[in-house]
Formats: C-alpha cells, structure tokens, sequence
C-alpha cells in the first residue's frame, strides 16, 4: 500500500475513501491540463505576473513615482530596461507597479461578481415560478447592453476612478454567472439527492448552499478565467478612455493614453503598457481555453 | 415559442430605460448648473431646475423622461447644442459603415478558417488558427490601432491618417446615407470613393480581427461536433468527396447555428467600435459617446447609451428570430 498523495494512490482506480477520490479526480485533470501545451504556458505566465507584482518592491529599484524631467522619454538603457515617460518615470517599475492595479482589479471583480451571479442564478433555478422570472428579467436588462457601454455610463455617472471602474465592471459583469448557474442548477434540481436531502428536512436555503452551489462551481470557475482577459481588457480601456484609475497611478491603460502622443517618436513609451496588457489577457485566456477542456467539455 | 421572445422585449426595454435614468439621476454634476453656468443668479437655478422638473418627485421624473422619450427626445446637448437625437442621427451611420465593413471581412476570413481548423483538429495549422484568435481576444483594439496607425500611416506611409475622409474631400459629396463609401458611389464621385475606402480599410481591419477571433472560434467548436456525428460516416461510406461532406453536409448543419452566432457577433462590434472609432477619430457613434463623457454632456451619453442597447437589444432578438426561423428542429 503506498502513501497518501502518491502518484499510485492519486491514479487509483478503487479509492478507498471520499477525500481519495477527490484527489484522483483533481490530479486527473491536473495531468490533462499538464499535457495542453499552450494552457501550460498561460498557467506560468499568470504564475509570474502574480509573483511580480506581489515582488514588485523587489524587483524595481526605483521608484515608480520618481520623476525626473531631464531625463524623460529616453529609450531602453542598463538604467532603465523599459526606458522612461514623458515625466522621466521608469516604465519599468510602473508596469511592475501597474500589475498591481490591474490583478487587484481583476481580483475585487472576481470576488463581487462571482458570488452574486452564483447566488441569484442558483435561487432563480431552484426556486423557479415568479422569483426566477423576476430574476431572470433583472438580469436580461443588464445583458441587453454592451459591457463597455454601460460602464462607462456608470463610471461617469458615479466618479472616474478605480473604485468606480472596479464597481462599474462587476455591475456588468455578473449576468452571464447568474445564467450559467441557473442552467446548471436546472439540470440537477430535479434529481434523486436533492430530494434525498429534501426528505431530511433541509430548507431550501441549506439546499441552494450546500448542495447546489458547490455543483455549480466547475463552470463558474472555467468562466472567471475565460472572463479574466475580459475584465482586464474592460478596466484598460476604462483607463485608456480617462474613466478608469487616474493618473498618476501607474494603470496600464492610463500609462497608455498619457504617452499616446509620444507614439510618433518614442513609440515604445504607450507600446510597452500595451504589450503588457496583451501578455496578461492572452495568458488567461490560454489557461481558461485548457480549464475549459478539462473541467467542463461540454461548455464552449 | 416566437412569441414568448417577443413578450420579453416590453419589459426588457423598460428595464433599459430604467437603468438610463436611474444612471442620470445619481450622477455628481448638477445638470442645473451644467446648463445655467457656475455663476447664474438664484433665480435663473430656480428657473431652469423648476424647467427641468427636478424638485418633482422622482416617478413623476422618470415619467416625463419616459413621454420625452416617446416623442423622440433626448434632451438637449451641452457640447453641440443639438439635440441629441438629431446628433444620433448624425452620428450613427459612420458607426454602421464601419460595423457592417468589419462582419464582412470577419466571416469572410473566420468562418472558413474555423472550418479547416475544424477539419484538420489538431494539425500544425489548427495550432496556428487558435492561437492566431486567441491573440485576437486578447489584444486590446487600442494598442492595436495605435501601432497600425504607427507602422501603415507613420513609418511606411501606405495608408491615410484618422478620420472618415481627408480634409480634400470634405463636403465634396452630397449627403444620402450618411455612410460615405456609399454616398460618394451614388455621387459617381470615383476620387471621394477610393479615398474614403482607404481611411475605412484600417480601422474595419482591426474590428474585424476583433471580430473574427470570435467567428473562428464558435465555427471551430460547432463544426467539430458536427464532423462527429454518425451521418458524417454515412456520407463518407457512400464514397463522397471530402469537401463535399465538409461544407454540404457538415458545415450545412451548423449553418443555422452560426447565424446567431455571427448576429451576436454583430453587435460585439458595437463595444469595440467605441474604443476603435476614438482611436481613428472616426466620426460615428462611439467617438460622440467618449467625447460626451469627457465633457461631461449627461444627456449625449444617457442618449447614446440607451441607443446603442436598442440596438444590441434588437441584434440580439433577430438572432433568436433567425434560430427559431431557420432550424426546423426548434418548432
């Protein structure tokens, strides 16, 4: 008999007890995903990003707020790897610095959205009748506008800023969870073990919590990190647009827009954020495309 | 079943409106002020807020808004004082123009790729094809028009500049639609044509790529499942060609399923059009929707916000129309 976690005991195809076979199916999907090249690739790549931002103290020497007017728009040196803005800042803490914003953005999104699109999809699919119509019709008006439209709208009815940016995307961001969760909570709320657990008494809030949502979650995870390269797109054009972060804050959107004039002679001040934001959402979404595979074959 | 999405539509508006004026109503700039100016005396603000209805209380408000709206008014706007709906009229055909240029090429150019990724699943090729859209999903639309605008207009000077026309031309063609690719056609004017093609080839190109990282996508995914199924063997046995079974009876049955897809497609390019027309300075209607929201113009950017979820509304009906219309299978 080997030990626990194992490679034997992770493939076994008798697990001998319930944690066992969580694992084995964990690892299973581990080893699919391990073999999808390109999911590999987005999986480290979002693996560095995360780490250096965390590092990002670190791994920048200066200052991201230093300016330094004599010195300004210089090209990629020793001294500055990414070259400097037009205030002389070095692009390379600030990009270092803005995947901060960016992930925590992304990061505060997930954690709004996620839930209450689980919690109102999973209600309206179990409960049915008029709760899930009401519902249902909420979040079709939500779904009725494009994405950057109505966040826009929110953004400059509420105040340009990240506070207001974060909010204005998870405000149209949560429709597509909420339909999600009620399909799938339609296709188990008629099964045998929901009315198993029904005949035990449970109440239709222990019911929806306990055992619907947990059932729910493979497809709401798959979906947050197809959505991610979504969100971050969204909160760059945000910044692009002047309605996300606001300068000085080292957004890569933002960094974007004010150096947008500089395209001409120094062309790699606006592209370097630009490359940036396109590494950040392609990883995500080559890990989302492999999580996909993996975890729900059936969804596209 | 057809009408069951009909009957949603009343109620989905509402909601729309709704959230429109709701957004109005909770905005920080005093739209009296905005109108009256900083330093209006007291009686003027009285005037103008008591013009605006806005000591009434907020139902009586929202039903004002809703009989302006009946009547085609959307306010007036503090940038072009105009009124807004006249500027949406102004506006959006540019917006059409560039939308409609973009789909073409997007199917054009994605749902063929889908189909021969499809059919070579997992060659070197579909490789290609799904990094190449999902590149396309990632890239965001403004980096992307920068550095074309950079390399073709810039560096290499192979394309024109932002804008709809060069300042040449302006007002050279009499106005009919309002797209001027078409307009300048029925003027017979060959030199406005050319031209305005030219400044609509870049930004539809990046739309449309945009666009097609999508179609290729969705078309790959129906198109894998369809070469499964067991009447793709039955064809194959009766020693059919290959390209035969491919697009007659493949590719045939995922047609109806694709027509949503690419009228969703459609109205995708409504969000990106916004970012891609600031860009190119093209004048349509998301040039006139971030211009708004710099400067503030509440009632040009509630006007065109509610107008371009009418419309992504309306594409997103016509795609639910065309599935039950098309499939028999959905009665």
């Amino acid at each position: 008999m080997s030990g626990v976690l194992s490679r034997e005991w992770l493939l076994s195809e008798t697990p001998a007890s319930r944690a066992q076979a969580a694992w084995v199916r964990r690892y299973r999907g581990w080893l699919q995903l391990r073999a999808n090249g390109l999911a590999m690739v987005g999986l480290v790549t979002v693996a560095i990003m995360i780490l250096a931002s965390l590092a990002a103290p670190l791994l920048a020497w200066q200052d991201p707020s230093a300016q330094d007017l004599a010195g300004r728009l210089a090209p990629p040196s020793l001294a500055h790897w990414f070259g400097t803005d037009e205030l002389g800042r070095d692009i390379y803490a600030r990009i270092l610095y803005g995947g901060r914003v960016t992930l925590g953005m992304v990061v505060a999104v997930v954690l709004l959205v996620a839930p209450v699109g689980l919690a109102v999809g999973s209600i309206a699919g179990y409960l049915g009748g008029l709760a899930d119509r009401a519902l249902m019709r909420v979040t079709d008006v939500f779904l009725a506008f494009p994405r950057l439209v109505l966040a826009l709208a929110f953004v400059a009815a509420l105040k340009p800023g990240i506070t207001s940016a974060v909010i204005a995307i998870a405000l149209t961001a949560w429709p597509p969870y909420a339909r999600l969760a009620r399909a799938d909570t339609l296709t188990v709320r008629s099964s045998d073990y929901i009315a198993a657990v029904r005949l035990t008494g449970a109440g239709s809030g222990r019911i929806i919590l306990r055992h619907i949502m947990p059932l729910c979650l493979s497809s709401v995870i798959v979906r947050v990190t197809l959505d991610m390269s979504g969100i971050i797109l969204t909160a760059a054009a945000l910044g692009f647009l002047g309605m996300g972060a606001q300068p000085p804050m080292p957004e890569w959107g933002t960094m974007i827009a004010s150096s947008r004039a500089f395209i001409l002679d120094q062309w790699w001040v606006p592209t370097i954020p630009g490359v940036a934001i396109f590494v950040a959402s392609l990883a995500f979404n080559l890990l989302g495309d492999g999580m996909r595979d993996v975890l729900d074959p059936r969804q596209r | 079943m057809l009408a069951g999405s009909f009957a949603s539509i009343p109620l989905t508006l509402f909601g729309l409106i709704l959230v429109t004026f709701l957004i109005g109503r909770v905005m920080p700039i005093d739209p009296v002020i905005a109108i009256a100016g900083d330093h209006a005396p007291p009686d003027v603000i009285a005037a103008v807020r008591d013009k605006l209805g806005l000591d009434k209380p907020l139902l009586v408000q929202f039903w004002i808004y809703l009989v302006n709206l009946v009547h085609g008014d959307l306010g007036r706007s503090v940038m072009t004082t105009h009124p807004v709906t006249a500027d949406i009229v102004q506006f959006f055909p540019a917006t059409l123009e560039l939308a409609t240029t973009a789909i073409i090429i997007a199917i054009v150019v994605g749902v063929p790729l889908g189909v021969f990724a499809a059919a070579r699943q997992g060659s070197r090729f579909d490789h290609v094809v799904r990094v190449v859209s999902l590149a396309g999903q990632s890239v965001p639309v403004f980096v992307l028009g920068l550095l074309c605008l950079l390399v073709f207009y810039v560096k290499l000077g192979i394309a024109p500049g932002t804008g709809q026309l060069d300042v040449a031309y302006e007002g050279m063609v009499p106005r009919v639609t309002g797209m001027l690719v078409v307009d300048s056609l029925i003027a017979g004017d060959w030199d406005s044509f050319w031209d305005a093609l030219a400044h609509l080839a870049q930004p539809a190109l990046v739309l449309a790529y945009f666009s097609m990282a999508y179609i290729t996508r969705m078309t790959r995914a129906f198109m894998i499942e369809s070469l499964s199924g067991e009447y793709i063997i039955t064809a194959r046995a009766k020693g059919l060609s290959a390209s035969r079974v491919l697009w007659r009876h493949a590719f045939g049955n995922i047609a109806v399923r694709l027509v949503t897809v690419l009228a969703l497609a459609y109205a995708g390019l409504l969000e990106g059009a916004v970012i891609t027309e600031t860009v190119f300075s093209w004048p349509g209607l998301g040039l006139y929707l971030t211009v708004s929201l710099l400067n503030a113009d509440m009632n040009a950017v509630l006007g065109a916000t509610l107008v371009v979820g009418l419309i992504y509304l309306i594409l997103n009906l016509l795609a639910d129309v065309l599935y039950r219309l098309l499939d028999p299978r959905v009665a």
